[in-house]
């Protein structure tokens, strides 16, 4: 008897490993995980290289001369905002409603704007008072870090105006929704990298 | 959206009651907002032992990014996860490796491969 | 206007380079030349270049592997030339700037332009048909990491003609990789062709999990998944964990030399050894990643060459997995002698010795599977057999090295380069050559010459002895690896079998050539009709030889382990099946369109690496905007499938069921 006419005369559901190919939404959705969980192992090497050279000063500026920590709560206050307003948007997507999709993901836009010039602000105030990424390791390692989780945040920001555009032209199609899910997959994503940084890198530094 | 349980499990992010789900979001912007401030605290604090510092520091971070796990990405036990379970498992497993291993394994080379010149300032 | 490029990065003055140079470009010219006088180029575009089918990318794989195989051994057959010549007070014939660049270019060919291409092309041909489904995951996906990985090995090719290549060996350490001690350009081309492909490599591994995760036809829970679907698993596990490690390394080494920090350098705080530290961490799972679907393909050969279904089926899919976790606790055992010191040694030491054991369990289940068989001696068993006599070789001689005492006398040594070739050559070209002489019937509809095949084998076999066992022996005489030229004249003689070894080998890959082209030739004569040539036990075999596009015309009902041999118990012979199969009502299927978004992607992509290694930074800007413009264009594609009628897959079936009656 197979696994599957086992289960199906002891009454239980069919296990869902032997239910044949999965839909295309949950295809799309889990290689995105996967995608993600690369990234995030990306991340982790810049962890792990912020970690270990994070006390490599080489003379210069140090981690508690730098950072500002009232500039990062605001900064963290804008990230976790945007992530519960693309959550909304999310479910404006999944609802096919238009008018809500565009003013969530709008403010989950500007929200994100606004996160990326309060981390230009600070990158170029370092920058002119000679403590840029040459300067030693330490700063290496901070701005690669902060660096690429910014880059990530204004790809996300690129990716979302082309979402919008795409429900624009061609509506919610099935396509149209499964690049919103992964849109909100990879900006939650961006937020739960941010707390390792807001943690290790800013409020580690005061320690 | 279908409200049914599709075959092979369901993407993380998915989720299937549409109607009143705003409170997850909401909820989990509760919960983010009251750790964020009290890992803004905790770091600049007196009243906390300070060696026990870090490691609270680390617990709030662990437990922020759960509460981002469950209510913005409605990872769940439930069987139709069990997937994006077992990847997340692996990857933590691969990060922590990663990042922990790395600083024993760096500290100890640091240690022993010092230059002459540093290991005489640090005996001095 | 073009960055550092000038006349003066082409070396007109190296004859070596410019003969080599001037044949493959002779070749390339002519093939192109004979492809467009036959008018071949509406047809390779349309089924080739643009296909997002896996089996047509698989294919595409291996044929490039196969390309970069003659590259890699040239340069090989280089190296031991030159030992065997550059002996006492003879210098050889090749200078130390030119040598250097020669073992970097092996090294990184051999491994992610040979190995990894033949196992991810295996892996995407045989896990869609293994697993009763119609495609991978996402197939558009599939040939874009592809055509990545082809403008990778474009970008390595091309540094060796214009500007050079690193002459830092194939992992490039800092501080010698940095700009300060490696200032041309050859660093740079092995970053960026690395990055191209790695990227192509990671999506690849999305991919492939993704499929074996979530599309299997139904009935196939993880209990009744073929065995070499398992270690694919393992595989492409590894690949999506370990991968983004060497990503961002090559990122951060990147960043030293264009943009002044100071990650690996010398000075203002870097840490040389932190680089080491993380390319260990993802090249000790990136061999696994290699060895892990040739374990697979063993799996397969055996039980189907001796009758038996596989020994201990659950304890080789434990063995699997716990290798797949345990190859992410070993990663020091490359750097024993950086001075980590006795404790973290000995963690290291022991995790290396206990990643051994599951590779032991699988040995003796294949060892048992075999006991008591009807062993059929066909080529994929030969290959089979050698790789079980010689893995266990070089295994040893692993664990040997795992010890951290031992090690810190043979590290860098010939010995270390007799081991890693003992278990690449023996474990992973073994597999792959047994994979491709299994399957190849599968993917042409014809088998291979088996006498060929044979003499193929035992040149390979031969050869592979008498090159690297006196690179043991060198290696505990003191020999170390990535020298040009050496003193003790007593090291000739044994400098001069290890030729005789590669000369054998040189045979055995001249002879894959004369196998393919008398086996074309035959290919009536060894017609596979019935599309299951090996009598086997998996699903593939229940296709037609090629399969149609679609795979499965019906998708199977699994019902349990070795799905195929099951129904061919129940439903009596092939032509019972096909009676039957022709009866059948079918239904409208769904194909994937032809893309070209791959093939764009990575014109853009090379036009970005070489931009970015001449600093041309306008060309990369170029690159770039490409690139984005062809992802855009296909965001807005929506005609991603063709319909296939009903019609046309009965009347495929018909005629398939009257060429098979036939036999």
């Amino acid at each position: 008897m197979s696994a599957t006419e086992q289960a199906l005369a002891t009454g239980d559901a069919v296990p869902l490993s032997l239910r044949g190919p999965a839909s295309t939404g949950v295809v799309a959705g889990y290689g995105f995980w996967l995608f993600l969980l690369s990234d995030i192992v990306i991340f982790a090497a810049l962890f792990a290289s912020y970690a270990v050279l994070s006390g490599e000063t080489a003379g210069g500026p140090t981690a508690a001369a730098l950072f500002d920590k009232k500039h990062v709560l605001i900064e963290t206050a804008c990230l976790l905002a945007s992530s519960v307003t693309c959550g909304f948007g999310s479910l404006a997507v999944q609802s096919g409603e238009k008018g809500s999709t565009y003013f969530w993901m709008t403010v989950t836009f500007i929200l994100g704007v606004a996160f990326l010039s309060l981390e230009v602000s600070e990158f170029s105030h370092m920058l002119g008072m000679g403590a840029g990424p040459s300067r030693s390791a330490f700063l290496s390692a901070f701005f690669t870090l902060v660096g690429t989780h910014g880059l990530h945040v204004t790809l996300g920001l690129c990716w979302l105006i082309v979402m919008l555009l795409q429900v624009a032209t061609l509506g919610f199609q099935p396509m149209v929704s499964r690049r919103f899910f992964c849109f909100g997959l990879f900006w939650h994503a961006l937020d739960i990298v941010w707390i390792g940084v807001f943690t290790i890198v800013y409020l580690g530094a005061h320690l | 959206m279908s409200a049914e349980i599709e075959a092979q499990g369901k993407a993380p992010g998915v989720n299937v009651h549409t109607h009143g789900s705003r409170g997850s979001y909401l909820i989990g912007l509760g919960y983010a907002i009251l750790l964020t401030l009290a890992s803004f605290w905790a770091s600049s604090t007196d009243v906390i032992y300070p060696h026990g510092v870090p490691i609270l520091l680390g617990v709030l971070a662990i437990a922020q990014m759960g509460i981002h796990l469950v209510f913005f990405l409605h990872i769940s036990s439930a069987p139709d996860q069990t997937n994006n379970i077992l990847a997340l498992v692996f990857g933590i497993f691969v990060v922590g490796l990663l990042v922990f291993g790395s600083m024993i394994i760096m500290a100890h080379l640091n240690h022993n491969m010092m230059p002459m010149d540093r290991l005489m300032q640090m005996q001095r | 206007m073009l960055g550092r490029l000038s006349w003066a990065a082409i070396p007109f003055d190296v004859p070596v380079v410019m003969i080599a140079a001037g044949s493959v470009g002779l070749i390339i010219f002519c093939v192109l030349a004979l492809v467009t006088v036959k008018g071949w180029w509406p047809y390779l575009w349309r089924e080739w270049i643009t296909s997002v089918d896996h089996k047509r990318i698989g294919v595409m794989y291996i044929l490039l592997a196969l390309l970069m195989l003659v590259r890699g051994f040239s340069d090989a057959m280089l190296m031991r030339s030159q030992l065997a010549l550059a002996a006492g007070h003879a210098q050889g014939y090749l200078p130390p700037e030119h040598y250097d660049q020669i073992f970097s270019a092996h090294g990184t060919i051999m491994i992610f332009f040979v190995a990894m291409p033949f196992v991810v092309g295996l892996m995407n041909f045989v896990l869609p048909l293994q697993l009763g489904v119609r495609d991978v995951a996402f197939p558009v996906l599939n040939s874009v990491s592809f055509w990545l990985t082809a403008a990778g090995v474009l970008l390595v090719n091309v540094s060796l003609v214009v500007g050079e290549f690193a002459r830092t060996g194939w992992l490039a350490y800092p501080p010698l990789s940095e700009i300060a001690y490696s200032p041309g350009v050859g660093v740079d081309y092995y970053l960026w062709s690395l990055q191209i492909s790695g990227l192509g490599t990671l999506l690849s591994g999305i991919n492939l999990t993704t499929t074996i995760l979530k599309l299997r036809a139904p009935g196939m829970g993880y209990r009744q998944m073929p065995i070499f679907c398992w270690t694919a698993l393992a595989s492409n596990l590894l690949i999506v964990a370990s991968f983004p490690i060497l990503t961002a390394t090559f990122a951060m080494l990147l960043l030293d030399r264009y943009c002044g920090f100071h990650f690996f350098t010398n000075d203002l705080g870097g840490n040389p050894m932190m680089y080491v530290n993380l390319i260990w961490c993802w090249g000790h799972p990136e061999v696994y990643i290699l060895i892990l679907p040739a374990f697979g393909v063993f799996s397969e050969v055996v039980a189907t060459f001796s009758g038996k279904p596989l020994f201990g089926r659950r304890s080789m899919v434990m063995a699997t997995m716990v290798i797949c976790v345990l190859s992410f606790l070993v990663w020091l055992h490359h750097f024993f002698t950086m001075g980590a010191g006795a404790d973290v040694n000995a963690f290291f030491g022991i995790a290396t010795m206990i990643i051994a054991v599951p590779t032991g369990v699988k040995i003796f289940n294949w060892l048992f599977t075999l006991y008591g068989g009807r062993i059929r001696f066909t080529v994929p068993i030969y290959w089979t057999l050698g790789f079980m006599v010689t893995f266990v070789i070089g295994g040893m001689t692993g664990v040997l090295m795992a010890i951290p005492p031992a090690d810190f006398v043979l590290h860098n040594s010939l010995f270390l380069i007799a081991h890693f070739h003992n278990v690449a050559i023996g474990g992973v070209v073994f597999g792959v050559m047994a994979g491709i002489s299994y399957w190849f019937p599968k993917a042409f509809g014809f088998t291979l010459n088996e006498r060929l095949g044979k003499a193929v084998f035992w040149c390979w076999f031969f050869g592979f002895y008498l090159a690297f066992m006196p690179l043991y022996v060198l290696g505990l005489m003191g020999a170390t690896r990535r020298m040009q030229h050496y003193s003790n004249t007593h090291w000739q003689p044994l400098m001069l079998v290890a030729l005789a070894g590669a000369l054998l080998i040189l045979l055995g890959i001249a002879l894959t050539v004369v196998q393919l082209v008398v086996s074309i030739r035959q290919r009536e004569r060894n017609r596979d009709l019935t599309g299951d040539p090996w009598n086997g036990r998996t699903l593939e075999w229940s296709t037609p030889s090629p399969p149609p596009v679609w795979n499965f015309s019906l998708l199977p009902q699994v019902e349990r382990s070795d799905a195929f041999w099951a129904t061919k118990q129940q439903q009596g012979t092939a032509q019972d099946r096909r009676d039957r199969s022709v009866k059948q009502t079918y239904e409208t299927l769904h194909v994937p369109r032809n893309n070209p978004t791959g093939f764009f992607l990575a014109f853009f992509a090379v036009l970005l690496g070489f931009s970015l290694i001449w600093r041309i930074w306008w060309g990369a800007g170029l690159g770039i905007l490409g690139a984005v413009v062809v992802c855009l264009v296909q965001a807005w594609r929506t005609d991603g499938e063709i319909e296939v009628p009903s019609e046309k897959v009965a009347a495929f079936e018909r005629l398939h069921g009257l060429k098979e009656r036939a036999v």
